[in-house]
């Protein structure tokens, strides 16, 4: 497509987005857990925080851009310093960060909470796709790994482009709903990070280091993400994709991959 | 390179002449002239590395370069940009500027200066020509995380040697600025009536002193790892690979206020000039510039939050983190104040000062969200954190450089800087500007990674935009080397005072100003 041709359907395609797609194009993913919920209404009060001083800040500026200006006949005044003034802008500032602090405070510490967990998974990150075991739970012995199953012809521009084009993998992760469900990451080589937005989880996967973190996922569904530490050549190339299944549905898949490992055993 | 000073410039001079005389000149304006122009050419080199990756990112698919070459030009456009574009541009000013605003005859170090700038394009080449060596550059990343950038071929050594060099240059650059400010100023000048722009270079030179030999000691760490079998970082003998983060950050914070308090300086001059009016608040604007670089010491994990630290250390460099904005909020707060009940005109300089501002302090608010720690989890390593950086640094030290440029053009060239053409080239930077990079944030937060060759297809919009944006943004520097070249070679003649309200000791000499000033120290009242 030529570049006019281009510029116009980002244009047109960007109007459309805000409304038509359930995943917006302007924020965070939406959350499906409650870290993903808490950091997605933190970020909100942020934005709403910063807008309101930018619009203070700078509508006092470009009054004075449009106001004080030569041509306007403005004569300059001649005040350099005002001992109040300077110490009233270095402490209300403080109050405004110690509000933004509080509720960040109380998120960190909530996030940081990996105890008792009903479910164990170990993520290893691989040049480049990602291995995972279940230690510990529902489903505890399976392992597998993770590959990218976008193919090559997609990329490299010899066939159509899917809709989950780079986010789709061969062997997915799969959990249940509603449990908590503890990851440890991990890598065999270089440095890997786990992120899915919409469960508000990333932890870097450190090779000889483990790592924790925690998701209760409260909606069924397909949540994808990625790699998001450079990890080298096909950095780009190593999705992640979770499947939030029922209790039943997780069940029946444990149950399918225990068989699969017990035949694999016997033979 | 000799067309860029005019030949009166030269009536005091005595030394050799030709290409010798530039490469055996110790005088300091000789010297800031070859660091603009090294770091103009640096930036070039880095802008054309940027436009590469912006062409292969234009639609999703892999269309112009592999991989492996994508991530060799991220790397690089961040290493050439930092340590070829926006730290040797700085020190150009320095030395152009800062005899000149204490009333010194020269640098005090002058053959050591000499050889911080040569030293330079050595390391320039090397970091270049690693293109070329079998492998090719380094794609670890401009932060070269091991276990990845031990895994790199040959171009990383020569990145490793080439950092190690421009750190040399930098700390006797840096030594050279304190030794000069604090020996050198004029009688009468005390510190607390040096021009801003001195005291950020004091403040400036002691961070590049406090962290340019940790950067040198985490890279040949590195070298080590990779060479001679020690396992600082490397699992497999029992190091840490996040170890090395926090030495790099250590440096790393630090650095990125290297890269801004001279722009702070910078826009501290030109503000008063063109609002008519003394800078509002000096005194505070001396501490809040001190107040950032100690605080810059104790905040070095934030870029950390993704490793897993424990909550006490994730509460802790957030909180330190979000005390940074109360001195920054002070210099924006006293920025305006200077404007306020000024008597304003917008010439050039005034023009990216302004702009500079404006631009800035958004990618200062990101800055905030992102010192969120929870947020922060969210926003860690994806394109909103590319936006941010590229707000502070693009609009926050480039800008405040061109407005600096624009200024001092008169006092270099003795001509003024045509001002339609610089006009032009403020609004092309700051409107390409904003379209390349304000998509970005939206690319993060809809969970964008950075660093990837190719993406998923509903980021594809934004970076149409945002790649139309950096061709736009790149072509329009171009602008400015008409402005110089206009400027170098005729135009309107400045007088000694260029700007109607200037105020300092670099407006009491001619413009340009001769070969060799205040040779007897001026009194400063």
């Amino acid at each position: 497509m030529n570049l006019s041709g281009r510029l116009v359907l980002s244009g047109s395609s960007l109007i459309v987005s805000g409304s038509a797609l359930a995943q917006s194009r302007f924020n965070f993913q939406e959350p499906v857990t409650s870290v993903a919920e808490q950091l997605y209404d933190l970020h909100t009060l942020m934005l709403i925080i910063c807008a309101v001083i930018f619009v203070a800040v700078f509508g006092v500026m470009f009054w004075s851009v449009f106001k004080h200006r030569k041509s306007r006949g403005a004569v300059a005044a001649n005040f350099h310093e005002s001992t109040t003034v300077e110490i009233l802008w270095t402490i209300v500032p403080v109050f405004i960060l110690v509000g933004m602090a509080w509720p960040a405070t109380k998120t960190i510490l909530y996030m940081k909470d990996t105890s008792s967990p009903d479910i164990t998974i170990k993520a290893t990150g691989y040049q480049w796709k990602w291995g995972y075991d279940y230690l510990q739970g529902e489903g505890e012995g399976i392992r597998f790994v993770s590959n990218l199953s976008t193919p090559r012809e997609q990329i490299e521009g010899s066939a159509a482009k899917g809709e989950h084009y780079l986010l789709e993998v061969d062997n997915p992760v799969v959990v249940p709903v509603g449990k908590k469900v503890r990851l440890l990451t991990t890598a065999s080589d270089v440095i890997h990070s786990w992120w899915v937005p919409a469960f508000g989880v990333k932890q870097d996967a450190i090779p000889g280091f483990i790592r924790d973190t925690w998701f209760r996922a409260d909606k069924e569904g397909i949540y994808r993400g990625s790699c998001v530490e450079l990890c080298g050549k096909d950095h780009g190339f190593m999705p992640i994709e979770v499947h939030v299944v029922s209790e039943q549905a997780y069940a029946q898949w444990v149950a399918g991959q225990l068989a699969g490992k017990a035949a694999l055993a016997s033979n | 390179m000799a067309a860029v000073i005019p030949d009166h410039l030269n009536e005091h001079h005595h030394g050799p002449s030709g290409l010798m005389r530039w490469i055996t000149t110790t005088n300091h304006k000789d010297i800031g002239t070859m660091y603009l122009l090294f770091s103009f050419v640096m930036f070039l080199s880095g802008g054309v590395m940027a436009l590469t990756i912006r062409a292969e990112l234009f639609q999703p698919g892999l269309q112009v370069v592999v991989p492996e070459l994508f991530n060799q030009l991220t790397t690089m456009h961040g290493l050439v940009m930092v340590f070829g574009a926006i730290m040797p541009a700085f020190v150009g000013f320095a030395n152009w500027m800062l005899p000149l605003m204490v009333g010194a005859s020269d640098m005090a170090f002058a053959r050591m200066n000499n050889w911080s700038f040569w030293l330079l394009p050595v390391a320039a080449v090397m970091l270049i020509g690693s293109f070329f060596v079998p492998g090719g550059a380094t794609a670890a990343g401009w932060t070269l995380y091991p276990p990845l950038s031990i895994q790199m071929g040959m171009g990383m050594d020569l990145a490793i040697f080439a950092i190690h060099i421009m750190g040399i240059s930098s700390i006797m650059g840096a030594i050279n600025i304190v030794v000069t400010i604090l020996n050198m100023r004029a009688p009468g000048m005390t510190l607390m009536k040096m021009p801003l722009f001195c005291w950020t270079w004091l403040i400036t030179a002691y961070l590049l002193i406090a962290v340019m030999p940790v950067l040198a000691g985490a890279v040949t760490m590195i070298l080590t790892d990779r060479h001679f079998g020690t396992s600082f970082f490397n699992a497999a003998g029992g190091g840490d690979p996040v170890l090395f983060q926090h030495i790099f950050w250590f440096f790393g914070h630090p650095e990125v206020y290297i890269m801004i308090l001279p722009a702070f300086g910078i826009v501290s001059q030109i503000i008063p000039t063109f609002a008519r009016k003394p800078l509002f608040g000096y005194a505070s604007m001396v501490y809040a510039t001190a107040s950032i670089a100690i605080l810059s010491f104790i905040v070095w994990a934030h870029h950390m939050f993704a490793t897993g630290m424990p909550k006490q250390g994730q509460l802790f460099f957030m909180y330190a983190t979000m005390l940074i904005a109360v001195p920054t909020g002070v210099k924006v707060f006293n920025w305006i104040a200077t404007m306020w009940r000024g008597s304003m005109t917008f010439e050039t300089p005034m023009l990216w000062s302004v702009g500079f501002i404006f631009v800035f302090t958004l990618g200062g608010f990101t800055g905030l969200i992102c010192a969120i720690a929870p947020v922060d989890i969210q926003l860690h390593d994806t394109y909103y954190v590319v936006a941010h950086f590229h707000y502070v640094l693009v609009a926050g030290s480039l800008f405040a450089l061109f407005a600096g440029a624009y200024y001092w053009l008169p006092k270099w060239t003795g001509h003024m800087p045509n001002e339609t053409i610089g006009k032009l080239h403020f609004w092309c930077s700051m409107v390409f500007f904003n379209i390349t990079f304000f998509p970005m944030h939206f690319l993060g937060l809809a969970g964008m990674p950075r660093r990837i060759p190719d993406y998923a297809l509903q980021f594809a919009d934004f970076n149409a935009m945002a790649t139309v944006g950096a061709f736009g943004f790149g072509l329009s520097q171009l602008i400015f080397i008409v402005v110089v070249v206009k400027c170098v070679r005729g135009g309107e003649k400045a007088a000694a005072r260029a700007w109607e309200d200037a105020d300092g000791l670099e407006w009491t000499v001619p413009s340009p100003a001769p070969h060799h000033t205040f040779e007897e120290a001026p009194v400063f009242k």
